[in-house]
């Protein structure tokens, strides 16, 4: 157990690592998040709707499509060279592997999530003072789902033709039940509303982590093994 | 593994047969829903489409059940037949989706006087319709057949694990749905001339399900054949 652990760091930092070195798709991931949010400022009214009855929708708007954008890279990268050949040969299991790419697709993801919410604070003026901690909670429990999904179908699509556009046509119906939840806690984290009011929503949030990465894992090796 | 174009011809005449039988099962379903059942208090003629809408949807999620278990199925198995028949029942249950999609708006228009309603069961329905077409798109765009039904059954199982979670999600914008309950707010079950007619129509909807999976299935298998012969 600690042993595919430790495996599945290795091919985590591995893609880390590489990543570290251009940083061209993290900086692309992360721009893309901030025009995002700077593209909703402009599609609302400001005059019309309070900004606190949309933010919520805003952020995890933009969390779902920079989550599809940063994803499409977990596989992509390897098929150059015809890496993910090397890596399958590796002798680890293929649910060590699963862990590794999804670990290293989590933590990209997540960064991209810690430069998007500085902004989104900024640039819609909310107070996150009492909501923080129980907002951190939420944007971990709904990514650590969605990249689970997400890493399983990128390595789907990786196999296809138009892969880039494949992958967010066959994962936006997956966001939706993580996405629901979230903005509905996210609305009562920003209202102010007591952290008992959110807890039914942080239940669905980790029975969905909990079903899609067992089932992730489990059909990995399905998708991956000829 | 071969494929026999007998066997394929065989399953289209059969298909055909009782597609048509259904079809004649379904259009006296509208003969006697329109002429010898009772019409709704309250909701008059517009009720009426029920009897199609609710048996399409049945279909639906009997179509989309049966691609995920085949799809289950083929991964444990390996059999072919399991993936020709999940990918068979998924173009089926998309049919069948489209119909609920649609005739659920317009019996929508005169009673809930809008065309459509973010209501829990409408969206789950819409999203297994997107999820149904995003099955078959990723289908097309896999040329090698084994890799097709080895991809295409993990996006099929893990479309049943989703389908829970998106009924929970939708049900957090409560509905405007009649549950069945209260179908007929005066009485607590449905009018047994009404039931008879329903249950009439489902079966003959599901009789049409099964002839046209058994039809498309034979086309699938005849398709085969032909690239086998020119392989």
């Amino acid at each position: 157990m600690v042993e595919a652990l430790r495996l599945a760091l290795a091919i985590a930092a591995k893609d880390l690592r590489a990543e570290m070195r251009s940083r061209t798709s993290f900086l692309s991931a992360a721009m893309f998040a901030a025009l995002l949010l700077v593209v909703f400022n402009f599609a609302r009214d400001p005059t019309a709707v309070a900004t606190i009855d949309l933010a919520p929708g805003i952020l995890w708007v933009t969390v779902a499509f920079a989550a599809v954008v940063a994803m499409n890279r977990g596989f992509a990268v390897e098929r150059e060279n015809h890496a993910f050949d090397g890596l399958l040969l590796a002798p680890v299991s293929r649910e060590v592997l699963f862990l590794g790419k999804y670990l290293a697709n989590l933590t990209f993801v997540l960064l991209v999530e810690a430069i998007a919410l500085p902004l989104f604070v900024l640039f819609f003026n909310v107070d996150l003072s009492h909501a923080l901690p129980g907002l951190l909670a939420t944007l971990l429990l709904a990514t650590a789902g969605l990249v689970s999904v997400g890493t399983l179908f990128s390595a789907i699509v990786v196999r296809t033709r138009f892969a880039e556009l494949m992958l967010p046509v066959l994962l936006l119906p997956f966001m939706v039940p993580p996405l629901v939840f979230a903005v509905q806690i996210t609305m009562r984290l920003l209202t102010g509303r007591a952290l008992s009011e959110v807890a039914g929503g942080l239940r669905l949030l980790v029975l969905y982590d909990v079903a899609f990465i067992t089932v992730s894992l489990l059909l990995f090796s399905a998708v991956v093994d000829e | 593994m071969n494929v026999d174009p007998n066997r394929a011809q065989v399953l289209i005449r059969r298909g055909w047969r009782i597609t048509l039988v259904a079809l004649l099962a379904v259009a006296s379903v509208m003969v006697l829903a329109l002429r010898f059942t009772p019409t709704e208090v309250r909701q008059g003629l517009a009720q009426k489409i029920f009897y199609i809408h609710a048996p399409s949807a049945w279909c639906a999620f009997l179509a989309v059940t049966l691609t995920g278990i085949a799809s289950i199925l083929y991964l444990w198995l390996g059999d072919r037949h399991f993936d020709r028949f999940a990918a068979t029942s998924a173009e089926v249950g998309t049919v069948f989706c489209a119909v609920v999609l649609t005739s659920g708006p317009i019996w929508g228009k005169p009673i809930w006087g809008t065309w459509w309603t973010w209501d829990a069961r409408l969206s789950l329905t819409l999203f297994l319709f997107f999820l149904l077409l995003g099955y078959q798109v990723l289908r097309s765009a896999i040329r090698v057949p084994t890799e097709r039904a080895r991809l295409a059954a993990v996006v099929g199982i893990m479309a049943m694990v989703l389908v829970p979670f998106i009924h929970l999600s939708v049900y957090l914008f409560r509905g405007l749905h009649p549950t069945p309950i209260v179908l007929k707010p005066s009485a607590p079950s449905l009018d047994p001339e009404m039931l008879r007619t329903l249950l009439f129509s489902f079966a003959s909807f599901t009789l049409l399900y099964v002839g046209l999976v058994t039809l498309a299935y034979g086309i699938r298998l005849a398709q085969e054949a032909r690239e086998q012969g020119n392989a």
